[in-house]
């Protein structure tokens, strides 16, 4: 092999500043110039050159700061396994939606376009939404997990200012939104245990995705 | 509706941040006064203001060939002749639309991808963020974005598809539709990072892990649960789109990518995944995304998206000059895989005739086609109809109301129509 020290003398004046300025990054393509040539000739030595098959895992990455990681692990699922202490009732939480959330959902949670409608339980018979448009999907009518109250407000609400209710405020308004649902009394505290046991009116309808065949379904 | 984006910019909000502010620096801002005709941007203590957009006059020489022409700008900025928008913008909770109109080929350009987010473009700075992958794991780990570069990637051609798409034609048709109004929900790029079943494999994921969660770092921290099949499938964390990292508006620095699946799924800025059991019943899989039906049930986890065309020329602005041959042309894609064929029609449906493909076929991707058509300057109805590889065919208006009804919120996928006049304006096909 030639020595990679003739080369500054072997290559154009401009390759030669290049090589004065950096070393390291003429070796690396000298090394690649003679090894892609000869490769071109035998397909073993290709092989041969390969480097070492992929480890099961690379070990890349770090592990995770448990305290980083329960600032930003706030989901709560159906079991509400993971819901924090505290608790709240809807007296308490009507003072939290009026300063907080009416300003966008309307006082009685009815709606100011276009942030949804949150309360009402019509119509009581049926589940007609595929059939009709008019009728307005709400808490009451349509979501079929309790949770899911408590996850989204602790996420996304209210707009302005997302993450910053403090878990019994939480509590308080989804009791306030569950109690004006009418779907649990007016003196019922939400808690960690409680929220979870509340079964939504609409909770039977969902099924899952059956689409399949060469028509539309 | 409440999904509906809404029909002006929330000028109200101090703290909106404009769209060109975002997608350029100051000084790429500045560089492309010129040409784009506004000024840059003023940075404010209290938060970026978008600064009135003033044209400034562009001279354009009578004779190119008699001055020495312009000089080159770090960023090559369009032609002054060609103004493709998203619109509308302003937007931070609904939707901003690709200009399907204004595209040729099958690649959207990365300025011009469609955005949907649920409270704003998170800015998010790249050595900030990570991944972490916990739950159902034998070695959960925080991946930085550039631990996830170290990783073999691959690049991808796919679409991704807001599954509201289509929502503002069925509910309030108007011949006055462009392609952009009706199914601007649509985008189609190259897409570069690491699968995420590579992921999966480093953090140990274990057998009773059925679903994963996929949370984005946005201010609605929007987040979705998955069936692990996806995710060891072809699921993808990427971080490139076009050759470059990702647009802010599109998940910079890095988002999820579901080929097929509804677009929301495909979390944008995601900070976090969690493999469990069950799946989390998270609004957006709960309140929204899902389908009610005819039955009084409402179908959910409905992820894939069926095979759907569009006629994207001759289409509402558009109108034809001439009586003779003129191309119609359009996209068509499918959630199943690749398209099989395009069928185009000039007579409302009667009568179809296959259409050419002009360019590759991907799995997952937006197809381009052709059909000459020569005008005879009666009026005419122009529909495509695509069948994927499966033998799926895109329904009808009617075939798609009676299977769903008119209640239904999203996969609006049925076959749009355009209807010509004897003077060649186009318009949107109503009822069609």
């Amino acid at each position: 092999m030639r020595s990679t020290r003739t080369l500054p003398r072997l290559m154009p004046s401009v390759v030669r500043r290049g090589w004065r300025v950096g070393r390291s990054f003429l070796i690396p393509l000298a090394v690649l110039a003679i090894v892609g040539c000869h490769s071109l000739d035998s397909d073993a030595d290709v092989r041969a050159a390969d480097t070492p098959k992929p480890p099961t895992y690379y070990d890349i990455g770090a592990p995770i700061d448990s305290a980083r990681l329960a600032m930003i692990d706030i989901d709560i699922d159906p079991t509400g396994e993971h819901l924090p202490a505290g608790s709240g009732t809807a007296a308490k939480g009507l003072i939290v939606y009026a300063q907080k959330c009416a300003v966008c959902h309307g006082a009685k949670g009815e709606g100011i376009p276009p942030s949804p409608k949150l309360v009402g339980r019509d119509p009581r018979d049926g589940f007609p939404f595929g059939r009709d448009p008019r009728q307005v999907k709400t808490i009451g009518n349509y979501w079929p997990y309790s949770t899911t109250l408590y996850d989204y407000v602790r996420r996304a609400m209210p707009l302005k200012t997302p993450g910053a209710l403090k878990s019994d405020e939480i509590y308080a308004v989804v009791a306030w939104l569950l109690a004006e649902n009418e779907i649990i009394a007016r003196d019922a505290v939400m808690d960690a245990k409680t929220l979870p046991a509340v079964k939504m009116p609409a909770v039977a309808r969902f099924v899952v995705d059956d689409r399949k065949g060469k028509v539309v379904r | 509706m409440p999904e509906l984006p809404p029909s002006k910019p929330d000028s109200d909000d101090d703290r909106a941040i404009s769209r060109r502010t975002l997608l350029s620096g100051a000084g790429a801002a500045a560089a492309g006064a010129v040409l784009a005709g506004v000024i840059p941007q003023f940075v404010s203590g209290q938060g970026i203001v978008a600064a009135p957009q003033t044209p400034s006059p562009i001279a354009i020489p009578v004779d190119p060939t008699a001055v020495p022409g312009i000089a080159s700008e770090a960023l090559s900025p369009r032609s002054p002749f060609e103004n493709p928008a998203l619109a509308p913008i302003g937007v931070t909770t609904g939707s901003t639309l690709t200009p399907l109109h204004e595209l040729s080929g099958t690649i959207t350009p990365s300025d011009l991808v469609f955005q949907r987010s649920h409270n704003g473009i998170a800015l998010i700075d790249p050595k900030k963020h990570s991944l972490m992958i916990h739950g159902l794991v034998d070695r959960p780990r925080a991946f930085s974005v550039g631990d996830l570069k170290r990783f073999p990637a691959i690049t991808r051609t796919y679409f991704i598809e807001c599954s509201g798409n289509g929502r503002a034609a069925f509910r309030g048709a108007k011949a006055e539709m462009t392609p952009q109004m009706v199914d601007g929900m649509t985008s189609n790029c190259e897409w570069t990072g690491v699968p995420l079943k590579t992921l999966f494999k480093e953090v140990g994921a274990q057998a009773p892990a059925r679903w994963f969660l996929a949370e984005g770092g946005d201010a609605s921290k929007l987040s979705r649960s998955i069936p692990m099949e996806k995710g060891m499938d072809d699921a993808l964390i990427a971080w490139a789109q076009n050759g470059e990292p990702l647009r802010p508006g599109n998940g910079y620095p890095i988002r999820l990518l579901l080929p097929g699946y509804e677009g929301n799924a495909s979390i944008k800025w995601v900070r976090r995944i969690e493999l469990g059991r069950e799946p989390w019943m998270f609004r957006d899989e709960t309140s929204k995304y899902t389908d009610p039906l005819l039955n009084d049930t409402a179908r959910q986890f409905s992820f894939v998206l069926d095979a759907k065309s569009i006629i994207t020329a001759p289409a509402y602005p558009s109108r034809l000059a001439a009586h003779g041959w003129w191309p119609i042309r359009g996209l068509a894609w499918t959630g199943r895989g690749k398209i099989d064929r395009v069928d185009v029609s000039t007579d409302g449906g009667t009568s179809w005739t296959q259409a050419e493909i002009t360019g590759p076929v991907l799995p997952f991707a937006h197809a381009r086609f052709q059909l000459m058509w020569k005008w005879d300057g009666q009026p005419a109805r122009l529909m495509s109809r695509v069948i994927d590889e499966t033998g799926y065919v895109q329904p009808t208006l009617a075939a798609f109301i009676k299977a769903r009804g008119i209640g239904t919120d999203y996969h609006f996928n049925y076959i749009r129509a355009w209807d010509v006049a004897a003077d060649g304006t186009v318009t949107f096909g109503v009822g069609a």
